[in-house]
């Protein structure tokens, strides 16, 4: 697509790019403006300014510490919940402002999908995992439920394998099969966009894989934004990549782009795995 | 080695020795009183005890060798501590939700109020039932049951707080995290970290029902004494502690066996509560 | 979002606010009851009178609290000193040198010692220490001694405390990371003197915590001590004399509380006393320990 290699755009000073991938076409998106947060004295997150294309996977990468899971709390406000963290700037999701003080956080948390680096099933049977989302937000009629909790089941390649035993503890499962549970846990609450902060970091090869291919599929109706510690992964299944340091973003753009052509020194070194 | 060397080596393991010994005196004498004071009460106690004991209310002159049993005692302690840990659990539940959910990490809110319930655990059960008795007065209750119940509350919170905050506070964050990520409110979160926590909830009711069953101190002026089975919270309710010790005070060599076998009934309930307690949590910790 | 939601959120929130404002408040709710309830005795007595003075006569309206304070301290005294070497040496011992399944067995007798009801120990030690100490050990001391006595409800207080601190102790020293001790032997020290310089040194704080609440429940132990103390209202001179700890004055007193003018108001004064000699040693142990907890931390 044309428009997508007119994201390349650097414009500000120190050669930081600002909002690279604000010229692709978007209709539901999360637009980042001037995003500080500090958390106690730290800047963690440095004026951060970001378009995220939707429909497509995008991939945060950078060194331990750079603030990439920082990054991705701030979209359904988790931040929230711990008073030593000042945030300012807007996140637009949906061209809405959602730390403006008439959003609801709930509203905003439907919204986004978690998926979080360590499987954390509910201390309850497989079943009632999957529909505990859809019934905290209202639905309380069986069928539907049911019909809700197979049908994710089934998405996430998990029916099969535990079809006989949905009403026994989601604890007995194994890690890779816990995680894809809080996949289609996540995915019940038909969120717009899902958020994946290291999700397979504790993941075996083979369930690594089954998430990963989970991931492609679901971009086709969601966007995925998915934190990544490695690049290979950001390789294989990313369209977007946005590599941070130090809380700023140091480059962003399309996947080949970047790893083949990237443009400021602190990527390719960061790529060439001279830091890590 | 030099000899300074070598004397020094001995002085060392001649003090290990020593303290060796000294160790394993001191774990024999331990061992050795557990057996003499339980020998002592089973001793006095197994011939005078039968179903009757369990099961019959004290008769008319019970307490000067007649007949009868302490059922009295047993369903006046079980409908005390019942009620009192509904009482205690209504508090420490919620409130130890609350400081280490809702409240921010290093919350001074939080120090404050663990420290508040560290002094709490420390007070000893006679100023409870002081207090309790004087509470009574004010809000106009006569010694009853409920007086029983809110003294034994005040004394088992602090240790149920303690106990049910400790495995709280062992909980990893994901949980809560992944509940809220969800779009829950944060009360649809407490209830389900509540299930998670569960074992160890079960815990600390058992050692705070342990610790409020055998109490005298509270129970003596607030509960008052019957015998009788109370029928309603208004009723003075006769308890385990304070029917041995009633019993015990006759001059009758019967009754004072008696006693002892009410002690072996006191001591077996206590038993089992610990004994479930460390399963429980043997169990959790499995997992 | 549906209001019903949002309301139970907001009920759920204030609930516990008002728990916790209250708990806090406990305390001072305690206190201040107790204190007003002793009021009608120090309005007509001063406190300074009331503390020192060591003559009971509640007929004549004498209410000299020394006697009951000192018996309190003297007994918890004993009893500390009788009990902490003995848990402390096989708290050690299970740690560090017992094997598996002699822990496995030992603990259970713990908690059998601890299920036991005070009564029990108050029962026994009428039965078993009193007459030891009036038979075996006084003659050697003193000329005359009943058996109940200081020494007697020390010795059961002893007894009482042990399972408490011993079980506390084993979890101040489990809680020890093996890394540390292993990096000592590593280094060429024996066990002994791993445990002595590494173990006890670290484990001092815990060691501290557990001593405070061991006193904390020796200064408040009721009925064993009611049985086997004498209940004499006068100063022990020797460990071999009768005393009258503060609880056992509240506790036997109870039933003539109503009949005497000042009496219950007297009662409610030694229930007072009690009350703020553990806040105040709870209180300052408590600071003391953070304060120490902190120095440690690495």
């Amino acid at each position: 697509m044309n428009s997508e290699s007119a994201a390349r755009q650097i414009t500000t000073v120190e050669g930081i790019a600002s909002d690279p991938l604000r010229k692709v076409v978007q209709s539901h998106t999360i637009k980042i403006e001037n995003l500080d947060v500090y958390i106690e004295e730290n800047h963690v997150l440095k004026n951060i300014d970001l378009t995220i294309p939707e429909k497509s996977i995008t991939c945060i990468i950078g060194p331990s510490g750079c603030g990439k899971s920082t990054l991705l709390k701030t979209l359904n406000r988790m931040h929230d919940e711990n008073p030593e963290v000042r945030i300012s700037g807007v996140v637009k999701v949906d061209d809405e402002n959602i730390y403006d003080n008439k959003v609801n956080v709930i509203e905003v948390r439907k919204k986004m999908g978690l998926l979080a680096q360590r499987p954390c099933p509910l201390p309850m049977s497989i079943f009632d995992n999957v529909a505990y989302g859809p019934r905290i937000h209202g639905v309380r009629k069986r069928k539907v439920l049911n019909q809700t909790v197979i049908q994710y089941l089934q998405y996430v390649g998990l029916w099969d394998e535990v079809k006989g035993r949905v009403r026994k503890s989601a604890s007995r499962l194994s890690i890779g099969q816990q995680q894809r549970l809080c996949l289609a846990r996540g995915l019940a609450i038909e969120p717009e966009y899902i958020l994946g902060d290291e999700a397979t970091s504790a993941l075996d090869p083979i369930s690594t894989k089954k998430i990963e291919e989970l991931f492609i599929e679901l971009k086709e109706k969601y966007t995925v934004i998915l934190v990544t510690h490695t690049l290979r992964q950001a390789k294989r299944i990313a369209d977007y990549i946005v590599f941070m340091y130090l809380g700023k973003i140091i480059e962003a753009g399309p996947t080949e782009e970047i790893f083949n052509n990237p443009k400021m020194q602190l990527t390719r070194d960061y790529l060439s795995g001279s830091f890590s | 080695m030099n000899s300074t060397g070598s004397r020094q080596m001995k002085l060392r393991k001649n003090e290990e020795r020593l303290f060796k010994v000294l160790m394993i005196g001191s774990s024999v004498l331990i061992m050795g009183l557990l057996l003499y004071i339980v020998g002592t009460i089973l001793y006095r106690g197994l011939p005078s005890l039968n179903l009757d004991m369990i099961t019959k209310l004290p008769g008319g002159g019970f307490y000067l060798g007649k007949e009868g049993g302490i059922a009295n005692a047993i369903i006046g302690s079980l409908y005390l501590i019942a009620g009192s840990l509904a009482l205690s659990m209504l508090i420490s539940i919620p409130l130890v939700i609350f400081i280490n959910f809702y409240l921010p990490r290093n919350s001074a809110l939080t120090g404050l109020i663990r420290f508040s319930f560290d002094i709490l655990f420390g007070i000893p059960s006679i100023v409870y039932g002081a207090f309790g008795f004087a509470l009574m007065v004010f809000l106009g209750l006569k010694a009853s049951l409920l007086g029983g119940i809110i003294a034994v509350a005040l004394l088992i919170m602090p240790i149920m707080m303690r106990s049910f905050d400790e495995v709280a506070r062992l909980l990893p964050g994901d949980l809560s995290e992944a509940l809220l990520a969800l779009g829950s409110t944060k009360y649809e979160m407490s209830k389900v970290i509540l299930k998670k926590l569960m074992p160890g909830m079960m815990t600390s009711v058992l050692l705070a029902t342990g610790r409020g069953i055998g109490d005298a101190a509270t129970v003596l002026f607030t509960a008052g004494y019957t015998d009788n089975i109370p029928a309603s919270l208004g009723q003075p309710a006769a308890t385990l502690p304070l029917s041995i010790f009633f019993q015990l005070g006759s001059p009758v060599e019967e009754v004072q066996n008696r006693a002892y076998a009410s002690a072996i009934i006191l001591t077996v309930i206590i038993l089992i509560i610990s004994l479930s307690a460390r399963w429980i949590s043997s169990r959790y910790s499995k997992k | 979002m549906k209001y019903r939601r949002v309301l139970k959120d907001r009920l759920a929130r204030y609930y516990m606010l008002g728990i916790a404002v209250l708990s806090l408040l406990l305390i001072l709710i305690i206190g201040l009851s107790l204190l007003f309830k002793a009021l009608p005795i120090m309005k007509e007595h001063s406190l300074g009178s009331l503390l020192s003075s060591s003559s009971w006569k509640p007929f004549k309206g004498e209410f000299g609290f020394l006697p009951f304070i000192l018996s309190t301290l003297y007994v918890s005294l004993i009893a500390i000193i009788l009990a902490l070497p003995a848990a402390m040496l096989t708290s050690i011992y299970l740690n560090s040198y017992a094997s598996d399944r002699l822990r496995r067995f030992f603990e259970p007798v713990i908690d059998l010692l601890s299920g036991i009801p005070p009564v029990i120990y108050g029962v026994w030690g009428t039965l078993t220490v009193v007459p030891l100490i009036s038979e075996k050990i006084a003659p050697h001391f003193v000329e005359f001694s009943a058996g109940y006595s200081v020494l007697a409800g020390g010795l059961v207080l002893a007894i009482m405390i042990l399972p408490l601190l011993i079980s506390i102790l084993l979890e101040v020293f489990r809680s020890m990371p093996e890394e540390i001790s292993d990096a000592s032997l590593s280094l060429g020290a024996t066990k002994w003197q791993t445990v002595k310089k590494v173990m006890l040194r670290r484990s001092i704080p815990g060691i501290i915590a557990a001593i405070v609440l061991a006193i904390s429940r020796a200064f408040g132990e009721t009925i064993a001590v009611l049985m086997v103390c004498g209940n004499i209202p006068i100063v022990p001179k020797s460990i071999f004399e009768a005393c009258y700890p503060l609880p056992a004055l509240i506790a036997n007193n109870y039933g003539e509380m109503l009949s005497m003018p000042g009496y219950e108001s007297a009662l409610m004064l030694g229930a007072l006393l009690l009350f703020l000699i553990i806040v105040l040693f709870n209180g300052v142990s408590r600071i003391t320990l953070n304060r120490i907890e902190r120095r440690f931390q690495l």
